[in-house]
């Protein structure tokens, strides 16, 4: 069975716990918070005020760029504030709140559950479209997917790459949608497809799902043009180069990006919103977040509106008795949260919350030399040396080390016997020297 | 919702179940077989002689931790223990306790604490203190105590290294030695290199729980094959075959406990390779033509003085480095 080259680690998946719940459509919250920033790139504008009525799917920021995306109201009501908003992390950003009156649509939105097949549009429309429609990476990097679904030139796309492999531990959201919207799924990549001119799609699925990779190649069988690949479970199989190189074979050089290799990635659930928009012309205003954790009462997957406090969602799933640390996103790359009360964004793809005693780090020792971290990492670098190097400030050599390889994974702290936070260490070396490069660059 | 004080930290937010204490219990439970062999075989002084290291390796390592750096105890890794139990593998069982807590203060207070504590030391502690204790105090080093029916108190690779300069012929020599009773541990020796069984069946456990990888036992143990089999295989009459070097002396002991040890040795799995060749091709040398009848901890100590430059020179394939097929 397929796999990527390199490293890699084998965290206990821990999906048993949402894994069986159908998606659940959560009730419209009071008022939600829409952050101007929910993607890669710059802010988009607000286009309303204070005061101003909306209906849910009516555009409320226009893109800042084109690095950038549209925001639409994933409500109707009133807005009562278009000012910062503390996020997450506690951190004050430009935000629109609404306050909810009624449950109306904006016109010419297909709300019926009849599955539209039929693609009528060309791959410019189609790109048109989906920037319109807001439409962003949805497996937590948020980058616009207008921009990765414009090939540049000189460059020509081969395949596009559905990434279903969902590898971080805990989260079940594509799972669910791979089994309840398969259908939909489907017709959402061949979309992707026309949209940059290939005819082969692969979709990646890891072997711990074998339910949804025998749902998936039943529909598929439909389709010749789409391949469902299953893959060896590994962490960090769904970062975009490790699947990328285990489907296709082919590694994505130092500096490059995926489309240097001909490929094109996109998740399920981006996937699934991109046959909304195009075939249904419906904005991303809600998605699909698994809420989840070892002591929950009740783990779920909720079909939760863009803009709901988490608050709400951990209350509705079992409460925060006992809990330590909750988490926007899956326990390894996701961010801990400060502020319980900041909303849903369209990259949230799981609320995690971990018990007391799980929460903390355990105390360090020192490197004790073991290569456990050297053998893990999945780009080939050496976290203990990038780690050393950074606490010694030494920019040149963390360059020359390749730190900026690095795709902050996290599977050298997780292997790190002496519980060393590499990834702190690597994270900081690694910022300081991009700056340096794009400055090196400018000044050329 | 009720705010509640939440605990902050980067990504990521679980560990596996790689734990410095855990591998070093691992292979300490490794080490148990040659131990109960080394009892059966010498008796409860074996045991004494263990036991002490271990005590005067501890105790050294808590006094520099405590007096010395001022620093909180490092006792709980228990890498002190491992040092100590290996250094009393390397003795032999009727050391003087006195020269035995000398051999403590040179492996934990030298060669460990000097360059900072574990991790940061270039060589193998307990090496260094087993090759310090041979050339100080030689007699006491090499004179074996006459274990229950082995033939005799010299060792079999010193037996075989005097007579073979004597000009006693191979096949002789080998009369004096049965190789299957050298492989359970009825020979003379340090205390954990006698039974080659025991320290395979330790090896065995070592890769189930992925302690270590094979790369640096089988590259140290196959050269010496292989480099054995030349000359025995040229000259059968004056040297000795191939099986007899791999479980006479501390061939096994070296190339599974103490040539893998995280500290010393090499990062990536090309520069094991090297370092694993490099030791079996020194040992080989000094065992056939050199002034000692065994050459591992030489070799080992060398080739720690090498790893530096394996590293340095010898990396990890990194990702998108070979040409997209
Ligand atoms: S976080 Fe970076 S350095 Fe650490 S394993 Fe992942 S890619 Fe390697
Ligand atoms: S995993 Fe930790 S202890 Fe092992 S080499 Fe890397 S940094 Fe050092």
């Amino acid at each position: 069975m397929k796999t990527f080259p390199i490293g890699g680690i084998h965290p206990s998946d821990c999906k048993e716990y949402s894994k069986g719940a159908k998606i659940e459509r959560f009730p419209v919250p009071a008022t939600v918070t829409i952050p101007l920033s929910q993607h890669i790139g710059a802010p988009a504008v607000a286009c309303v005020a204070k005061g101003d009525k909306v209906l849910v799917g009516q555009i409320i920021a226009t893109a800042g760029g084109f690095v950038s995306s549209n925001i639409h109201s994933s409500v109707s009501g009133t807005v009562v504030a278009v000012e910062p908003k503390a996020d997450a992390q506690g951190n004050m950003k430009p935000s629109i709140t609404i306050a909810v009156e009624g449950d109306e649509w904006a016109e010419g939105i297909d709300r019926t559950d009849t599955v539209v097949k039929a693609i009528n549009m060309s791959p410019k429309e189609i790109v048109d479209k989906i920037a319109a429609m807001g439409i962003v990476g949805m497996g937590g990097a948020t980058f616009p997917t207008h921009v990765k679904l414009s090939v540049p030139d000189g460059k020509k796309a081969e395949c596009l790459i559905i990434n279903a492999v969902e590898c971080e531990p805990y989260l079940t959201a594509d799972y669910r949608v791979m089994l309840e919207q398969g259908e939909r799924l489907l017709i959402g990549a061949r979309i992707l497809a026309k949209a940059i001119g290939v005819d082969k799609i692969y979709i990646g699925i890891e072997n711990n799902k074998p339910d949804a990779i025998a749902h998936l190649t039943k529909l598929a069988g439909a389709y010749l043009e789409i391949e469902i690949v299953p893959l060896k479970m590994r962490y960090p199989q769904g970062g975009e180069k490790q699947l990328i190189a285990a489907v296709t074979g082919r590694e994505v050089p130092s500096g490059k990006l995926p489309i240097d290799v001909g490929a094109v990635v996109q998740n399920v659930g981006t996937a699934l919103a991109v046959y909304e928009a195009v075939a249904k012309n419906k904005p991303l205003i809600e998605r699909v977040v698994t809420v989840t954790g070892s002591t929950l009462a009740s783990p779920k997957n909720l079909l939760v509106r863009i803009g709901t406090p988490m608050s709400a969602l951990v209350e509705y799933s079992g409460g925060i008795d006992g809990i330590g640390k909750v988490i926007a996103g899956g326990p390894m790359m996701g961010r801990a949260v400060s502020n319980l009360d900041a909303p849903v964004t369209k990259g949230t793809s799981g609320v995690l919350l971990m018990p007391t005693q799980e929460s903390l780090r355990k105390a360090e020792g020192s490197c004790i030399r073991c290569a456990k971290c050297v053998e893990a990492c999945p780009m080939g670098l050496e976290p203990y040396l990038l780690s050393a190097l950074t606490q010694q400030n030494d920019y040149d050599q963390l360059e020359a080390h390749y730190i900026a390889d690095c795709i902050e994974c996290g599977c050298c702290t997780f292997s790190c016997p002496s519980y060393l936070p590499l990834l702190d260490w690597v994270r900081i070396g690694k910022a300081e020297v991009m700056k340096r490069m794009r400055e090196r660059s400018q000044k050329k | 919702m009720e705010s509640q004080k939440l605990v902050i930290s980067p990504a990521p937010h679980v560990h596996g179940s790689n734990d410095t204490r855990r591998m070093m219990g691992d292979v300490l439970i490794a080490l148990l077989p040659a131990l109960v062999v080394s009892v059966l075989v010498y008796g409860l002084q074996a045991f004494v002689v263990v036991a002490f290291s271990v005590a005067c390796c501890v105790l050294v390592e808590w006094f520099v931790q405590k007096f010395i750096f001022k620093r909180p105890s490092t006792l709980g890794d228990l890498s002190a223990i491992v040092t100590g139990v290996l250094l009393g593998f390397n003795l032999p069982a009727n050391m003087p306790l006195g020269l035995i807590a000398i051999g403590a203060v040179v492996a934990i207070g030298v060669a460990k604490m000097t360059y900072g504590g574990l991790g940061k030391n270039l060589f193998n502690p307990a090496l260094v203190a087993r090759v310090f204790l041979l050339v100080a105090f030689p007699v006491a080093m090499t004179t074996f105590p006459e274990a229950t029916g082995a033939v005799s108190g010299a060792t079999p690779l010193a037996l075989a290294k005097e007579s073979l300069k004597a000009g006693v012929p191979v096949g002789e020599v080998m009369q004096s030695v049965d190789l299957a009773s050298m492989s359970l541990g009825m020979k003379s020796g340090s205390l954990g290199e006698i039974s080659v069984v025991a320290l395979l069946i330790g090896f065995g456990w070592l890769l189930v729980r992925r302690v270590i990888s094979w790369h640096i036992p089988v590259c140290v143990l196959g050269t010496m094959a292989l480099f054995s089999s030349i000359t025995w295989l040229c000259a059968p009459e004056e040297y000795m075959s191939p099986l007899f070097h791999l479980l006479s002396g501390g061939a096994v002991l070296g190339a599974v406990y103490m040539a893998t040890d995280y500290v010393t040795s090499p990062m990536t799995k090309k520069g094991m390779v090297v370092y694993g060749v490099g030791i079996g091709l020194i040992t080989m040398l000094i065992r056939l033509w050199g002034p000692y009848p065994e050459g591992m901890s030489f070799a080992i100590l060398i080739m720690n003085s090498v790893v530096p430059l394996i590293d340095k020179y010898i990396r990890p394939r990194r990702f998108g480095s070979v040409k997209s097929k």
